[in-house]
C-alpha cells in the first residue's frame, strides 16, 4: 500500500479495497519497524491516528468523504496539535503541549486526513541538515551516513521511506525545498500568506510558510488545496479565492505547457553548482523543451545577496520571536532561580541549543543600537531589489526553472563545524522566501545513487502552474517515483 | 571587524542568554564569521530602494476592536512550570 501515491489510496479507500484503519495500521507498522534507525519522527500518534481512521470510515459510509478522508499524513513538530506534545525540535519545547490546533492542522482534519504524528526537524527550523534537533538527528533514507537536509527533514524522509504517504513542512529559506531535493521527494512552498501561519511556531516572520513534501505535484496539489485559504487569525495571510489545484491537473498538462517560457537565472548556473546537480538540470531542460517549452536565459543579478541579506533579516526577526520562551508561562524552565534574571538566562540557555543561539545572537546584535541601519534596514532595501529582479524576469517568462541545491544529499557531520558552509547550502532557494514566491522542488535524477532536485519558481499565486509544469514533467519522467530499495515494496 | 568576548557577552546579556567562560571563545568566532559574512550587505547598490515592509505589498489589516477570545487561562496555564490563583510566579522582584 505504501508505494502507492495519496491519489491512489485516495482510490483504494473509496473502491474500499482497504479502510483507512488498515491503512493507518500499516503505515504505523512501517513506523514501528523503521523509524528506530531514521529517527523521522519525533512523537508518534498512534492511538489517536486509530481513532482518526476509524471517524474517517464511519464518515465515508455514510457518505461524507473527500479526497482526503481516511488518508495518513504526518505533520512537522513546529505546527500546534492540540492535547499533543510541539516541541519544534527543541528542548525548550519538549515539555509543551499545545492548547490547540494550527490552522494547517485543523484544515488537514477538516478535510479527513489522519495524523501518523510529528516529524522530527531543526531546532525551531533553524537548520539545513536536521543535525540541530534536541530528539537527535534524522537520517537519509537513501543512505544513512547522509544528512536528509533540514530543517523539514523529518517529514522528507518521512516521506523518503514511505513511512507517510505525505507531510507537512515549513519553508523559510529551503526547509521544504532543499530536504524535498536531497530525500527525492516533491516538496512546494506557497505563495507568502497563501497558507495560515495560526499556530505554526514563529521563526522569521516575514519569510516561514508552510507546505507540502509528498511523492508528486499532484499529492501535493491535494494536501496544498485543504491547507490554503484566507485564515484573519494570521495577520499576513492574504484573503484570496483557493484554485482546485488538484482537479486543475486533471486538464491535458502537455497542452498547457506548449509554448510557455522558462527563465534560467544565470546566477544559478555558478561555480557552486556540483556537475551531477547540473546535469540533472540540463537533463530537465531538455525534457520541459521537448514538451514545447522555450528556455530564456534571465538574470538575477542581486540573487548573490540573498543569503547574507537572509543571515540578517531572518536572525534578526528570530530574535524577536523568540524572546517569547522566557521560562514563565510555557515551556523550559531551569531548576532553582536565583532572580528573574537567572530564571530568563539560565532556562534560555539550557533550553536552546546551539545553532539557536547562535541566530539570537546574530539578531540580537543586528538590531542592537547603532547596527540596525548598517544590517537590517540596508538587508531589507537589498531584499526590494532582489524581488524587483524576481518581477523582472516574471515580465518575460512565465515561470523559472534552476537547481534546488549545489549539491545532494552531503555527509552526517561534513558542515557542522563552520556555519558559513552550512547556510550557503540554501543558496539557490533563500530567493523565493526573500521575495514571497512560491516555489517547488522536483526530482530530476540521481548523483551517485543520491536525489538529485531542480526547482521550479512561479509567479506570485501561480500555484496552479507551478503545479501543472511539475506534474507535466511527472507525467514524462520516472524520477519521482523512486523509493530507496531498503523502504520500497514488500 | 572581529567581536570580541566582551562584545559577545554585551550581546547575550541583550539577548538573555548566558554562556560559560569555556564556551565565549567558540561563539565568538562564529558569530565573528557571521557578521563578516553578512557585512558584504555595505557594498551593496540600494541607491533610493526602499526598504521591504512586506512581499506582496499588503497593508497591515485591521480588524474591528472586539473581544473575539474567550478565556482559557487555566487550559493555557496548564503549560507553566510554576502558578498560584492563576498567576504565574517568578522569583521574587520586589523586596
Amino acid at each position: 500500500m505504501h508505494e502507492k501515491s495519496v491519489a491512489a489510496l485516495a482510490a483504494g479507500l473509496a473502491s474500499g479495497e482497504f479502510s483507512s484503519v488498515e491503512l493507518t495500521r500499516h503505515y504505523l507498522d512501517r513506523i514501528e519497524r523503521f523509524d528506530g534507525d531514521l529517527n523521522a519522527f519525533i512523537t508518534v500518534t498512534a492511538e489517536q491516528a486509530l481513532d482518526q481512521a476509524a471517524v474517517a470510515d464511519r464518515d465515508r459510509a455514510d457518505g461524507k468523504a473527500g479526497p482526503l478522508t481516511g488518508i495518513p499524513i504526518a505533520h512537522k513538530d513546529i505546527l500546534c496539535t492540540e492535547g499533543v506534545r510541539t516541541s519544534c525540535g527543541s528542548r525548550m519545547l519538549d515539555n509543551f503541549v499545545s492548547p490547540f490546533d494550527a490552522a494547517v492542522v485543523a484544515r488537514l482534519r477538516e478535510a479527513g486526513a489522519v495524523s501518523l504524528g510529528k516529524t522530527n526537524m531543526d531546532e525551531f527550523a533553524m537548520g539545513s541538515s536536521n543535525e540541530t534537533s534536541y530528539y537527535g538527528l534524522v537520517r537519509n533514507p537513501w543512505d544513512h551516513s547522509r544528512v536528509p537536509g533540514g530543517s523539514s527533514g523529518g517529514s522528507a524522509a518521512a516521506v523518503a521511506a514511505r513511512l507517510a504517504p505525505a507531510a507537512t513542512g515549513t519553508d523559510t529559506g529551503g526547509s521544504i525545498r532543499q530536504p524535498a531535493a536531497l530525500a527525492g521527494i516533491t516538496g512546494i512552498k506557497p505563495t507568502y500568506g497563501r497558507v495560515s501561519r495560526y499556530g505554526m511556531i514563529a521563526f522569521a516572520s516575514s519569510l516561514d510558510q508552510a507546505g507540502v513534501l509528498a511523492q508528486s505535484a499532484e499529492d501535493a496539489a491535494l494536501l496544498l488545496a485543504a491547507m490554503s485559504g484566507f485564515d484573519e487569525r494570521d495577520s499576513t495571510s492574504v484573503d484570496r479565492a483557493v484554485p482546485d489545484y488538484a482537479g486543475g491537473l486533471a486538464e491535458d498538462q502537455r497542452e498547457k505547457l506548449r509554448g510557455l517560457r522558462f527563465g534560467l537565472p544565470k546566477e544559478f548556473l555558478d561555480d557552486g553548482l556540483e556537475p551531477g546537480v547540473r546535469v540533472a538540470l540540463e537533463e530537465a531542460i531538455k525534457v520541459y523543451e521537448s514538451l514545447g517549452v522555450e528556455i530564456v536565459p534571465v538574470t538575477l543579478p542581486n540573487l548573490p545577496l540573498s543569503v547574507p541579506t537572509y543571515y540578517v533579516v531572518a536572525p534578526a526577526e528570530c530574535s524577536s520571536n523568540l524572546s517569547r520562551y522566557d521560562g514563565v508561562r510555557f515551556g523550559y524552565r531551569c531548576e532553582d532561580p536565583s532572580d528573574l534574571e537567572d530564571l530568563y538566562k539560565r532556562s534560555r540557555s539550557e533550553g536552546f541549543g546551539d545553532e539557536v543561539k547562535r541566530r539570537i545572537m546574530t539578531g540580537t546584535y543586528v538590531l542592537s543600537a547603532g547596527y540596525y541601519d548598517a544590517y537590517y534596514l540596508k538587508a531589507q532595501k537589498v531584499r526590494q531589489l532582489i524581488s524587483a529582479d524576481f518581477k523582472n524576469a516574471f515580465s518575460e517568462v512565465d515561470m523559472i526553472i534552476g537547481p534546488t541545491t549545489p549539491g545532494p544529499a552531503f555527509e552526517i557531520g561534513a558542515k557542522t563545524d563552520d556555519p558559513i558552509t552550512m547556510y550557503l547550502n540554501d543558496i539557490y532557494t533563500i530567493g523565493a522566501n526573500l521575495a514571497g514566491l512560491p516555489a517547488m522542488s522536483v526530482p530530476a535524477g540521481f548523483v551517485d545513487g543520491l536525489p538529485a532536485g531542480i526547482q521550479l519558481v512561479g509567479n506570485y499565486f501561480d500555484e496552479q502552474r507551478l503545479l501543472g509544469v511539475a506534474h507535466g514533467y511527472q507525467q514524462v519522467t520516472h524520477w519521482h517515483t523512486q523509493a530507496p530499495a531498503a523502504y520500497g515494496s514488500e | 571587524m572581529p567581536l570580541s568576548s566582551k562584545d559577545v557577552e554585551n550581546i547575550a546579556h541583550l539577548a538573555r542568554l548566558r554562556f560559560a567562560e569555556n564556551e565565549v571563545p567558540a561563539f565568538t568566532d562564529n558569530l565573528s564569521r557571521i557578521i563578516d559574512f553578512v557585512n558584504q550587505l555595505e557594498a551593496a547598490p540600494v541607491g533610493d530602494a526602499p526598504p521591504m515592509a512586506h512581499p506582496l505589498d499588503q497593508p497591515q489589516r485591521l480588524r474591528k476592536d472586539v473581544v473575539t477570545e474567550k478565556d482559557q487561562r487555566a487550559e493555557f496555564q496548564k503549560n507553566a512550570a510554576a502558578i498560584e490563583a492563576g498567576l504565574y510566579l517568578v522569583p521574587r522582584v520586589i523586596e
